[in-house]
């Protein structure tokens, strides 16, 4: 009888499973980069927008407040995009003639809204909440960075689990005054590390918050 | 199961990976703002029908119907509220040199006129609620209890820029006694 497998088999064999192995290990880390990476995470990637909208130009510019715009963020889940008259309150007056901001007249006009290219997006299978953080004082700039300094909205954290859980586990360092939440630059805060950890701890206290038990899937997966 | 029909199973688990995709982050269902096919504006939030009445309505007419009493938190929910809605145009201190107007929104009244102070807190509410001229209404940002909270706030600035020298503290008013008119 003929012999079914020659000479080098065996070493045939072995390459190849050697190769199914690195190709395991470099996928897992290719995955690995990749969900890390900004392409899947989509931090610092702008959308095209129907109207060029800057905040820096209205926030840092003109100071105009978060909530003037996004009026449920103190009183519900969502923070809410401005319906197209509240940019008219203005742009009644201004600009009144610019081609870019033809999009906005027609959505009066007709009663469409805008179609904003979301940027700040969760899975649905996650539930999250503004009206809780806001009234805890966890300001904007925390999850959505220096706003007022974006000519174009992009999303400055990875939204990934860890990022929220991070906050959940030490939530102490995360609390300001609530009546400041829509503050970007906290930088003379932060220059006192000790009396605001003070704060922090107290506030945690007074609250009732239970760090044990913010982490629990169910606060966010419900 | 024995050990060794597991091991075959779960070299397929890997596989099954490719289903946690789409179904669970995009689940059947409307977000608030997401499109929809099932109406003719192809809005999932729709706008409720002409002439409905929100259950909250009649709270809100009468919240605007009586002035609540004068109390320092409500003077302090008036400057926060004041402070989102109308410093971009009336400016801090109420004297209408706001950001906005600086770019060529037509100028909006000082309320430190002697009409403005003369005027009664209900005109206040008004202006919030109806609109004037060319202000539009807040009506949809600011609820009633607020816009109350606003026209005290106003009083309290308005009170600011005129005081009586004899309103201050004895202390501050020898201090400002060299000084004064
Ligand atoms: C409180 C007043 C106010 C509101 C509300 C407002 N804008 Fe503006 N906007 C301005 C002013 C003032 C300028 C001009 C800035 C300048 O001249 O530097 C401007 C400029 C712009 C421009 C021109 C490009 C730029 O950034 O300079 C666009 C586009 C624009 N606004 C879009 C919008 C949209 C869309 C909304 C509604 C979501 C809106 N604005 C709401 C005050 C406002
Ligand atoms: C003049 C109105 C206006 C003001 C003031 C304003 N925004 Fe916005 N915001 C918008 C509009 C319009 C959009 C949608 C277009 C875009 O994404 O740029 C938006 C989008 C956003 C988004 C992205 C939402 C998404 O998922 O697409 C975030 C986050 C945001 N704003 C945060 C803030 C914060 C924080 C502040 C205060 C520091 C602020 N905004 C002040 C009008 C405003
Ligand atoms: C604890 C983190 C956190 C804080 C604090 C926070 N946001 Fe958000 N924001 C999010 C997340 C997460 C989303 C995406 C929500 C989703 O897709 O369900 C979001 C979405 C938004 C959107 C998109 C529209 C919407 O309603 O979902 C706007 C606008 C916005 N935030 C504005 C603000 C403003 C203004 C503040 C401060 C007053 C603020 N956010 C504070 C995490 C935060
Ligand atoms: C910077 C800090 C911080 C970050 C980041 C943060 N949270 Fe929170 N979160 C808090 C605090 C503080 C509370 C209030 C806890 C309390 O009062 O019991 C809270 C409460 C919540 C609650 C309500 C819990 C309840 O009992 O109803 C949900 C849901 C939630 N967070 C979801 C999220 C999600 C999802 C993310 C990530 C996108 C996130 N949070 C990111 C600080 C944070
Ligand atoms: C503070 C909020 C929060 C808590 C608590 C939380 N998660 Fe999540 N989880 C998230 C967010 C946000 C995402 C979406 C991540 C993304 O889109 O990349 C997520 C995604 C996931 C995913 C999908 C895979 C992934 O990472 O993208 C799984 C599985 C998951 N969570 C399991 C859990 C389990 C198990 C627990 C309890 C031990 C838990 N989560 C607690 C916020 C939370
Ligand atoms: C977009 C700019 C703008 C904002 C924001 C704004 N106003 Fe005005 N306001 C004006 C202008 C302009 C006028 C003058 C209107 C006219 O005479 O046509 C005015 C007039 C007024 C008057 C004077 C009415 C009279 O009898 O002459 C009052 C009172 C007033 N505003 C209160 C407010 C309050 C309270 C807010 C905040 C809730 C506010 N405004 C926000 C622009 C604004």
């Amino acid at each position: 009888m003929s012999q079914i497998f020659t000479a080098s088999a065996d070493t045939r064999l072995r390459t190849v499973l050697l190769a199914i192995f690195f190709a395991l290990i470099a996928g897992g880390l290719f995955a690995g980069g990749y969900m890390d990476s900004s392409y899947a995470t989509l931090v610092g990637w702008v959308q095209n927008q129907p109207v060029p909208f800057s905040h820096e130009h209205h926030v840092g510019g003109l100071g105009i407040d978060c909530r003037y715009c996004h009026t449920t963020v103190e009183t519900s889940k969502h923070a809410g995009l401005p319906a197209t008259h509240i940019c008219m309150t203005c742009h009644s007056q201004l600009w009144t003639g610019a081609p870019m901001l033809a999009p906005v007249r027609e959505s009066l006009a007709s009663g469409k809204p805008i179609a904003w290219q979301r940027v700040a997006r969760l899975p649905d299978y996650v539930y999250f909440d503004h009206a809780i953080h806001i009234a805890r004082g966890v300001p904007c700039v925390s999850c959505h960075g220096r706003v007022d300094k974006m000519p174009l909205m992009a999303r400055a954290v990875a939204l990934q689990m860890q990022f929220c859980l991070g906050c959940h586990r030490n939530p102490a360092a995360a609390l300001h005054p609530p009546d400041q939440v829509t503050r970007m630059d906290w930088s003379d805060w932060n220059k006192h590390p000790e009396t605001h950890k003070l704060y922090g701890q107290l506030m945690v206290k007074t609250y009732g918050i239970e760090p044990a038990k913010l982490d629990d899937c169910n606060i966010c997966h419900r | 199961m024995t050990r060794a029909s597991a091991l075959p199973l779960s070299l397929w688990l890997p596989l099954c990976l490719a289903g946690c995709t789409g179904e669970m982050s995009q689940q059947p269902r409307y977000d608030s703002y997401e499109p929809s096919a099932l109406f003719a504006d192809g809005k999932s939030l729709q706008a409720p029908p002409e002439g409905t009445i929100a259950r909250d309505d009649p709270d809100q007419t009468r919240a605007l119907a009586t002035r609540p009493p004068m109390t320092l938190a409500l003077l302090e929910r008036g400057r926060e509220r004041f402070g989102i809605y109308c410093t971009p145009c009336h400016d801090e201190a109420g004297y209408g040199r706001g950001t906005v107007p600086a770019r060529g929104f037509p100028s909006p009244p000082s309320f430190h006129t002697k009409r403005l102070r003369q005027a009664p807190a209900s005109h206040f509410v008004d202006v919030i609620t109806k609109g004037h001229g060319v202000m539009y209404s807040y009506a949809d940002r600011v609820d009633a209890s607020d816009r109350w909270a606003i026209a005290a706030y106003i009083r309290a600035l308005q009170l600011s820029q005129n005081a009586p020298l004899a309103a201050a503290p004895a202390d501050e008013r020898s201090k400002l006694a060299g000084r004064a008119p």
